[in-house]
């Protein structure tokens, strides 16, 4: 942690909306001691002002009042009213990350976690992302609930098995922050952590240029598709193919065999690839074989990345357009959007048209949606 | 014992009767045997007392471990054992059954003029349940127990935990029956065994607090009784139920597990603040502010109990819109919570407040749960709760719930009703003592740990960075202080039993039926049955009590 609190046992404020929750905080400590005074005023004044004269003297014959009934009803509803909507707005800055997120993958495991930026590099247990950046992590773990948590940056996610969890920040100043697991996921869980170094987009680029970037997620997940799992062998694109077309499917609504729809999202293509006949699109065959257990959560993200990359609206390339529609899914942070409209993180307005569809599909995904 | 000479004409008697409930047979199968809900209530108190210690043992572990942030005095797997262990023993073992199986056990037949509960033998079945549960809970922990915090989360506890997860979770699965067949036997007792006179707006709320607990623990109990089940049945036979591997969902079982642990917060505060109204009120000598409302305040948290288990997945997965509904009903549950604080503090005004140890912790009680009530609006504002959850604010939070609103509405009705069980009176003297060092300690254990969960310390961590460390230091000191505030009730209540100095019927001289027979009671409760004509907490003419006489008793005292 850094050492320019200006306040003591406070954490440092650093992202974009620590101020919020922090404001969200002051307001509540003085909620606590707008009601806690004047309570305990009146414990000690009628303790003392009304304490026992003389034995077994009966006290005044008092039986209640409407009145105040009412008011210390009224009063506190409306007050824990204005703290609803507060959390509730808070909240939703915190789930719906700016439309030019950066994408870091996130795998967690017991005990550490596996970060791959887009540019390929690959680091354990320390995340470098550049300052005043959108970040948007798109995590998942190979076995227990983890879950990802920056204090610094007043925002946590849980990273659940089959599914795909998301978090975002926007780091304001330069600095090293901690990293903690914060669901308790076994033997070593307080050993589960890290940092997050937070860099001037200099010395960022100069990170990513020292260090040995490999494959990138889409092209590890190009090599997969087309060379190692033989997913091309069905899903190349030609009209005598017996799987389904892949390019510009992203981001749509895909109607299913059955008469349901879903949201062509993370979760979708990855549990199209684990279950492949629980949700198979109008027009085809339920041939497929599952690929469950034959492909890592690494070779996974690769994969959704790849998959992305082929709608150019979704492309996973730094920078997604902001309003082109198809973009829509890619930035939810929903951990199970598939499985109906609720179920999304982007606030009603931006694309509810996109929602209902889903929410009428009864075949709902089982893997990232069971209910 | 002089009990004779101590018959006063009023009726008063305050010696200790020669033939009450604790003497009449002696044997140890006249009480392992015994339809007395009085028997049973004391083998009760004895045994939440046994598990109270044992989690107490557990917690001063875990103080100790955190006194350093390295993770020197136990392994990071001994300390995970130990915290799920404690949370295992004080939940299900000591807070669940505390106040209703002792103290509610004891005094609901009582209260309402009744010779017993309505089913004795149910009664005696459902102690009998929770000392099978309860011993295979603590054979679960000496063959090696269980590390998967009392969450019991899965896919952890379903397929990684290589512990005693099915032992202490069958231990679990029983005692929830007992839980259940307590619940049931005061809904139909309260219903049924009313003396003469004895209306529904006539029950202390004592009574209406158990009656809205037996509401909670009849619907909720089930659930977790089913979910621990499906756990066990998802780890012996691998049907996919939880872990994603093998096609479940794993958020599935936190909202199983949270529909009944939600409620089961209720289970334990509830009677807890039951005991707190009948203090407030008796020790002021003052009907209690807005009785109807106090009694269905403690209905609404029950029934509004139900409907915000998803607040405890704000960052779980769980649906933002479904995450708004549950935030939206928590704020609505801190309404009747204030209610109850405001008619308390009400209450004082214009009374005769007297300070003995039992108001010592019903004042203490209101300090404590003003704070653990309101920091429970912090974590339920969705975007503090994305900072805070999984942090010491929440184990602060329930803490000052839990042991501030429980433990201490525990003690000061043990304290209250002492004279009432036993015959006899406790040191006065160490009584207030003890009292306030159990709340000096109290706030200083767990107040820095609210500062600790906002800088960010996650819970559940055997080792910590070093920047947590001074306030885990005066979280450590607090403990040592709270333990012994702690300790020193066991020490002068044992030594009462034999050298206290006899109670009388009404040391007091209060309203309620129970201080209008013998202390201790007969076996039957009642020489004669009751009839009732006064209203709850009556302190004046109405009462029938005989106030002349018991001032001019406490002006010339020792006479005998």
């Amino acid at each position: 942690m850094q050492t320019t609190n200006w306040v003591p046992l406070f954490p440092e404020q650093a992202s974009t909306f620590a101020w919020q929750v922090d404001a969200l905080y002051f307001y509540l400590v003085a909620v606590s001691i707008a009601f806690s005074i004047p309570i305990v005023l009146a414990i000690f004044v009628f303790g003392m002002k009304y304490r026992e004269r003389e034995k077994y003297v009966s006290g005044a014959e008092i039986h209640g009042s409407m009145v105040l009934e009412t008011t210390w009803s009224i009063i506190p509803f409306i007050v824990s009213m204005t703290i609803f909507l507060g959390g509730a707005i808070v909240f939703f800055n915190q789930m719906t990350p700016p439309d030019d997120a950066m994408t870091v993958y996130v795998v967690g495991k017991q005990w550490m976690w596996k970060m791959q930026h887009e540019t390929g590099q690959r680091e354990i247990n320390e995340l470098h992302v550049p300052v005043n950046r959108t970040i948007k992590l798109t995590m998942t773990t190979e076995d227990v609930i983890h879950d990802f948590g920056l204090p610094e940056f007043r925002t946590k996610a849980d990273v659940v098995p089959g599914r795909y969890t998301y978090l975002w920040f926007n780091a304001t100043k330069p600095g090293k922050y901690h990293l903690f697991c914060q669901e308790y996921c076994g033997l070593n869980h307080s050993g589960m952590g890290g940092w997050v170094y937070v860099m001037e987009q200099r010395d960022y680029d100069n990170w990513l240029s020292g260090n040995a970037s490999g494959q990138t997620p889409v092209e590890m997940g190009k090599d997969l598709f087309e060379n190692k799992l033989g997913c091309a062998s069905c899903h190349a694109g030609g009209p005598q193919q017996r799987g389904a077309k892949l390019e510009g499917v992203y981001g749509t609504t895909v109607k299913l065999t059955g008469g349901g729809t879903v949201l062509a999202d993370d979760n979708y293509i990855r549990n199209s690839i684990l279950n492949p006949a629980s949700q198979v699109v109008e027009g085809y065959q339920p041939i497929m074989p599952t690929f469950k257990g034959q492909v890592t959560e690494e070779q996974l993200n690769a994969l959704v990345a790849y998959v992305k990359s082929l709608t150019p609206g979704a492309a996973t390339t730094s920078a997604a357009p902001a309003s082109a529609a198809p973009s829509a899914a890619s930035n939810t942070m929903g951990g199970n959007s598939a499985s109906g409209g609720a179920n999304s993180m982007t606030p009603p307005k931006a694309d509810r048209g996109k929602r209902d569809a889903p929410g009428s599909n009864p075949n709902t995904p089982s893997n990232s949606n069971t209910r | 014992m002089n009990a004779q000479d101590a018959v006063l004409e009023t009726g008063y008697n305050s010696g200790i009767p020669p033939v009450n409930y604790l003497n009449i047979k002696t044997t140890l199968a006249s009480w392992l045997l015994t339809k007395d809900h009085k028997r049973i209530a004391i083998m009760y108190l004895i045994s939440v007392s046994v598990f109270f210690m044992i989690g107490g043992l557990f917690a001063a572990t875990i103080r100790l471990e955190l006194l350093t942030p390295a993770s020197d005095l136990l392994e990071t797997g001994t300390y995970n054992k130990v915290f799920t262990e404690h949370g295992i023993m004080m939940i299900f073992f000591f807070l669940i059954p505390s106040i209703p199986a002792v103290l509610g056990n004891f005094l609901i037949p009582i209260m309402i003029g009744a010779k017993d509960l309505a089913l004795p033998r149910i009664n005696l079945l459902s102690l009998y349940i929770y000392w099978t549960a309860g011993a295979l809970a603590l054979y679960g922990l000496m063959v090696g127990g269980v590390d998967t915090g009392w969450t019991f989360y899965t896919p952890y506890s379903t397929t990684f935990s290589n512990t005693y997860v099915m032992i202490v979770g069958l231990a679990i699965f029983i005692n929830g029956f007992s839980s259940i067949l307590t619940g049931l036997n005061f809904i139909v007792t309260i219903h049924t065994m009313r003396a003469p006179g004895m209306t529904w707006f006539r029950l202390p709320l004592f009574v209406w607090a158990h009656y809205a607990v037996s509401l909670v623990m009849i619907l909720g109990t089930p659930v977790v009784a089913i979910t621990v089940l499906l756990v066990a049945i998802e780890r012996v036979s691998r049907v996919g139920i939880f872990d994603p591997s093998i096609g479940g969902d794993p958020i599935l079982f936190q909202h199983l597990f949270w529909f009944y642990s939600h409620p089961a917060v209720y289970i334990m505060v509830l009677p807890g603040m039951g005991v707190v109204s009948e203090l407030i009120s008796n020790f002021s000598r003052k009907k209690i502010f807005g009785y109807e409302f106090i009694a269905f305040s403690s209905i609404a948290i029950a029934v509004f109990g139900f409907l915000v288990w998803g607040h405890h997945l704000f960052v779980s997965g769980q649906s933002p819109y479904a995450g708004m509904v549950f935030s939206f009903l928590t704020m609505v549950v801190a309404v009747p919570s204030a209610i109850k604080m405001f008619n308390w503090t009400a209450t004082l005004y214009k009374g005769s407040v007297s300070f003995d140890t039992p108001m010592l912790y019903g004042l203490g009680f209101m300090g404590l749960f003003l704070i653990g009530g309101l920091t429970g609006l912090f974590l339920g504002s969705m975007g503090l709760d994305v900072h805070l959850t999984d942090t010491y604010f929440v184990v602060a939070h329930f803490h000052y719930v839990m042991v501030g609103g429980q433990v201490i509405a525990y003690l000061g009705g043990i304290h209250y009703w002492w004279p009432k069980m036993t015959g006899r009176m406790y040191s006065e003297f160490w009584g207030k003592i003890s009292a306030m060092l159990v709340f000096v300690g109290f706030n200083l254990t767990f107040f820095p740990q609210f500062l600790l969960g906002y800088m960010g310390m996650p819970r559940r961590y055997a080792a910590y960075p070093p920047e947590f460390q001074v306030l885990n230091i005066f979280s450590t000191a607090g403990a040592s202080v709270l333990g012994i505030g702690m300790l020193m009730p066991v020490i002068y209540l044992l030594h009462s039993l034999k050298f206290g100095k006899p109670a009388g019927d009404n040391p007091w001289m209060l309203p309620g039926l129970e201080w209008r027979t013998t202390s201790p009671p007969p076996l039957e409760n009642f020489a004669t049955p009751p009839v009732v004509t006064w209203e709850a907490y009556e302190f004046g003419e109405g009462s029938g009590l005989d106030l002349e006489e018991a001032r001019r008793r406490a002006a010339a005292p020792a006479t005998l």
